[in-house]
């Protein structure tokens, strides 16, 4: 053995005693998928085992139904579901002359009170859930794909900024967890890169299917602060920022997590 | 209305073992946990599942509170005869949801 090599393996096992091991290398996206158990993950796979999927049936069966005073159904004015593939990659967008960009529920709630003259069904309803994971499930497989438009940048900036921002009583941004120690573990769980390809997942703690905000509700919890109001405008500038930085990733909808 | 997945073979060589798949959506709420109040949430699970497989029970189980909610339900059985079978989930607060599935064995 030369003296290079025998310098270099002394090096590698240095840089390996002094970094604790990450599970994924730096720079790499990488799904919270891949650090599921093996039967959690056959569980998302399969469609038969995955119980978000319910909730995909519940939405097939609500795009065909006529609803509210114009007592139009979704299918009405869009056709098939199946049209709707690559919709749930473009959003949060902004649409119609809404001042402000809306994520899919709330798109979904604004085709309610707008085309449909109906009520907006209320932040994590089953209806609103069902309905949401129905169209996501169109863009299985299809890359996060956030719309060219110079209107959204401010807001993917503001959702930027709050990701690094600390807050709460243990004073902790996303960032911190989700970008300076992803991959390692949080007590037994390993900590994600908080990619939004998922949802709504069906989270097994929940033994329900859930949206990307009550998810980003649960971290502003567990940081001990004050979680933002459902629909606040700061959950969907953070969804902003977690779908720019997870362009090109592909859908997983309705994912499975512990 | 709660909806129930099934997942078999439609077709199997006479004496075949088939698995069967099944997932139904249920809250399964265990009758331990206090609600806003502190009062305890009435208990609301599946009690009983039943297969039968023309008329004949291939496979029953009865569930409990610790069961999480949307049971996943799997089982093994041999492929006799062209027929159908028949599935049921009861339960509380009159829960009930019956589905059938043909089978032609070969």
């Amino acid at each position: 053995m030369s003296l290079g090599s025998a310098g270099h393996v002394l090096l590698g096992l240095l840089v390996s005693l002094t970094a604790p091991a990450l599970a994924q290398a730096p720079g790499e996206r990488r799904s919270g998928y891949h650090d599921m158990s093996p039967s959690l993950q056959a569980m998302q796979d399969d469609e038969i085992a995955n119980p978000g999927m319910l909730w995909v049936l519940d939405g097939e069966a609500m795009w065909n139904r006529k609803q509210g005073a114009a007592a139009k159904s979704c299918a009405d004015c869009h056709g098939a579901v199946s049209t709707m593939a690559g919709v749930a990659a473009r959003y949060p967008a902004f649409s119609g002359a809404n001042p402000r960009p809306v994520d899919l529920a709330q798109r979904i709630n604004l085709c309610r009170t707008d085309n449909q003259k109906a009520d907006a069904y209320p932040y994590e309803s089953k209806e609103l859930l069902s309905l949401t994971a129905v169209v996501t499930r169109q863009s299985k497989d299809l890359p996060i794909a956030p719309p060219a438009d110079p209107r959204l940048a401010p807001f993917v900036a503001a959702g930027a900024d709050l990701f690094t921002q600390r807050q709460g009583q243990l004073n902790l941004s996303c960032a911190q967890c989700h970008e300076d120690n992803a991959g390692r573990k949080l007590a037994a769980a390993t900590i994600p890169q908080a990619h939004p390809i998922g949802y709504p997942i069906y989270r097994l703690e929940w033994q329900s299917l859930g949206s990307l905000q009550r998810r980003l509700r649960n971290c502003l919890i567990g940081m001990r602060a004050e979680p933002y109001a459902y629909g606040a405008d700061e959950y969907v500038a953070l969804e902003l920022y977690l779908a720019s930085r997870a362009r090109g990733m592909p859908i997983e909808a309705p994912g499975v997590r512990p | 209305m709660a909806n129930a997945l099934i997942r078999m073979p439609k077709t199997a060589k006479r004496g075949e073992v088939i698995e069967i798949k099944t997932l139904i959506q249920h809250p399964m709420e265990t009758g331990y946990r206090a609600g806003m109040n502190g009062t305890l949430i009435p208990r609301n699970i599946i009690e009983d599942f039943v297969c039968t497989y023309n008329g004949v029970e291939v496979c029953r189980m009865k569930l409990s509170s610790a069961i999480a909610a949307n049971p996943f339900i799997s089982f093994f059985t041999t492929a006799t005869e062209t027929g159908v079978l028949f599935f049921r989930w009861t339960g509380d607060e009159g829960f009930k949801v019956e589905e059938t599935v043909s089978i032609s064995v070969a």
